[in-house]
């Protein structure tokens, strides 16, 4: 028998509806455990005790009223990137540290209306610009896995809630790799679904059109109920999509018989840890023994992905970030002596170092002389990126490789170069500047410390992702292993 | 690619960003490493590739009425505004 906080959604979901727990008292265990594991993870910027126990005796007296649906009661963290109504949203930023939004993210408004219960907003980078949440103004996120150890990033306090069993689940936002990079370190499951899939409303903007919002959980079946609930149509999304959303937990089940599978030969090239490496060809393996067909397949301008990242995301931050003048919202300098005074010293005050290198990078690229060499080089390299996927994408169903290059690292290991820290996004940065879906499921352990799997697949084929890392979940139990201390 | 500390004080006023003393060098160098990285972007042939404007194929800019959406809500956005008076912003004098 499991713990109450060793359950997943659709084991908490079974036992609320069939009332053997009630959500007042699932909500309570939580908050004590988040609570008591605060000082040595940071995984929070704020636990929200008392609205959750609110939400919590409302979903209680739906479920008891017999008009509860598949997730009331079910709790939630959401990362402190999501505009939530009257509890603070901070972006990990001191710019934002006492902003509380008059209004709730289209993810936060879908999953509230489906009864789910929210506990907090976790801790992350600093407008999600890191791979290791050491540039959150709320100090760093710890591994659950090691303490001395980074989470990975953006989302580290999402995923090392998940890994911690602070929450059956988290969501998210992925603009290069930012779910599935920290899935991957802190052994749990990370879906960025493609872009325009989920609705952007109310998601602090870093790179337009590069961000997308998604989920980390314990298991892919998981992540299946509640992509069902935030994927759809939003009109207040520009760039949303107007496709149907299928029921994901449908397909789960289907056999990978024939699935045709592409392993990438750029993501075993130089800079791939043999011990990761080991683990991954354990898993295809796997995936082999259910009948999955494997290939090679070759993206001959992947390698290029990182160059091309740190070009279109530095532009479009930096003109995101413009918005942040100490005048409307956000911080403000003491003493302005004039108005401009009162912007360069808000911005250079609010903002942390990375944040500004990245304002910075993005300046430059977008300026007089160099817009054409760099900014549209880089947009016509992320065509040529894509179009390889496109191509992939005729030979195969899914491709295959690591999420990330190493094992969790230490705190400090990677922080003083920015470039050593940007090639932590190597393998997932591609899936964002071709807008397509992607999972990252844990695979196997090196030395403790857990690795994942990265499945990608052509534009809206989250139901084939899911399919794949379910059918892997099944036949595995990596992702049923809790960090030591943390079962 | 190198940057010189006049290119860094360029950008910064370009960004209106304060940087103090301290700051400078540590930008000099991290924006010319990452210039650098960049730099590997000229090895790729893009002389026949048009610049890609949208992650999804085939996507337009979606247009909406023009008509009203949202109805006056300034005292509740104001909240969080650092300084206002008479539901206006204030700054420094701009015109003496």
């Amino acid at each position: 028998m499991t713990t109450l906080h060793g359950k997943g959604v659709a084991e908490l979901s079974a036992a609320l509806r069939a009332r053997e727990l009630s959500s007042v008292e699932l909500t309570r265990a939580l908050l004590e455990r988040a609570t008591a594991h605060q000082n040595e993870l940071n995984a929070f910027i704020s636990i929200t005790a008392e609205s959750a126990l609110a939400e919590a005796a409302q979903a209680d007296a739906r479920l008891q009223a017999q008009q509860g649906g598949p997730l009331t009661g079910v709790p939630i963290v959401h990362k402190d990137i999501f505009c939530t109504r009257g509890e603070r949203t901070t972006c990990g930023s001191r710019m934002l540290s006492n902003f509380v939004s008059p209004y709730d993210a289209t993810v936060v408004e879908r999953l509230r209306a489906a009864g789910v219960v929210m506990l907090g907003k976790t801790n992350m980078d600093e407008f999600a610009m890191g791979s290791s949440n050491e540039n959150s103004y709320f100090g760093p996120v710890r591994n659950p896995w090691d303490r001395a150890r980074v989470p990975g990033g953006s989302s580290g306090g999402s995923a090392a809630a998940v890994a911690a069993r602070l929450t059956p689940a988290a969501t998210a936002t992925d603009t290069g790799g930012s779910i599935r990079q920290p899935a991957a370190l802190c052994g749990v499951t990370g879906l960025k679904p493609t872009y325009g899939r989920v609705s952007r409303y109310g998601i602090v903007a870093f790179a337009s059109s590069l961000d997308q919002a998604g989920l980390l959980t314990r298991s892919a079946e998981d992540a299946a109920l509640l992509l069902g609930v935030i994927a759809g149509f939003d009109e207040r999304d520009s760039t949303s999509v107007e496709l149907p959303v299928p029921d994901y937990s449908a397909a789960l089940e289907q056999p990978l018989k024939g699935l045709k599978v592409g392993i990438l030969k750029e993501f075993f090239d130089n800079g791939l840890d043999p011990g990761v490496e080991q683990q991954l060809r354990g898993a295809l393996e796997q995936l082999r023994s259910q009948g999955a067909l494997i290939k090679d397949v070759s993206l001959p301008h992947l390698p290029l992905s990182v160059p091309t990242y740190y070009v279109v995301a530095p532009a479009e931050c930096s003109s995101n970030l413009a918005r942040f003048d100490g005048v409307r919202y956000g911080y403000r300098c003491e003493k302005p002596r004039d108005l401009l005074d009162l912007y360069q010293r808000s911005r250079g005050e609010g903002f942390g170092p990375e944040v500004k290198r990245r304002i910075m990078t993005g300046t430059y690229v977008l300026s007089a002389g160099y817009y054409e060499a760099f900014y549209l080089k880089a947009q016509r390299v992320r065509q040529l990126i894509s179009h390889d996927f496109e191509q992939a994408f005729h030979d195969v169903d899914v491709v295959i490789g690591p999420t990330a290059p190493t094992p969790a690292f230490e705190l400090g290991a990677k922080i003083s170069d920015p470039v050593t820290m940007y090639l932590n996004d190597i393998y997932t940065i591609g899936a964002n500047l071709a807008g397509l879906p992607a999972i990252s499921v844990p695979c196997g352990m090196v030395q403790g410390l857990p690795v994942g799997m990265q499945i990608i697949g052509p534009h809206f084929a989250e139901e084939r992702l899911l399919n794949v890392a379910h059918r892997y979940q099944c036949e595995s139990d990596w992702h049923r292993q809790a960090p030591p201390g943390y079962a | 690619m190198t940057l010189k500390r006049s290119d860094i004080e360029k950008i910064a006023n370009l960004a209106r960003l304060a940087l103090t003393e301290q700051e400078i060098p540590v930008y000099v160098e991290g924006l010319s490493r990452i210039l650098a990285m960049v730099g590997e972007l000229e090895r790729a042939d893009t002389s026949q590739v048009e610049p890609m404007a949208h992650p999804l194929p085939g996507q337009r800019q979606r247009l909406r009425a023009d008509s009203v959406s949202e109805t006056d809500r300034h005292e509740q956005y104001q909240r969080n505004a650092p300084q206002v008076e008479a539901g206006l912003y204030l700054v420094p004098r701009v015109i003496e």
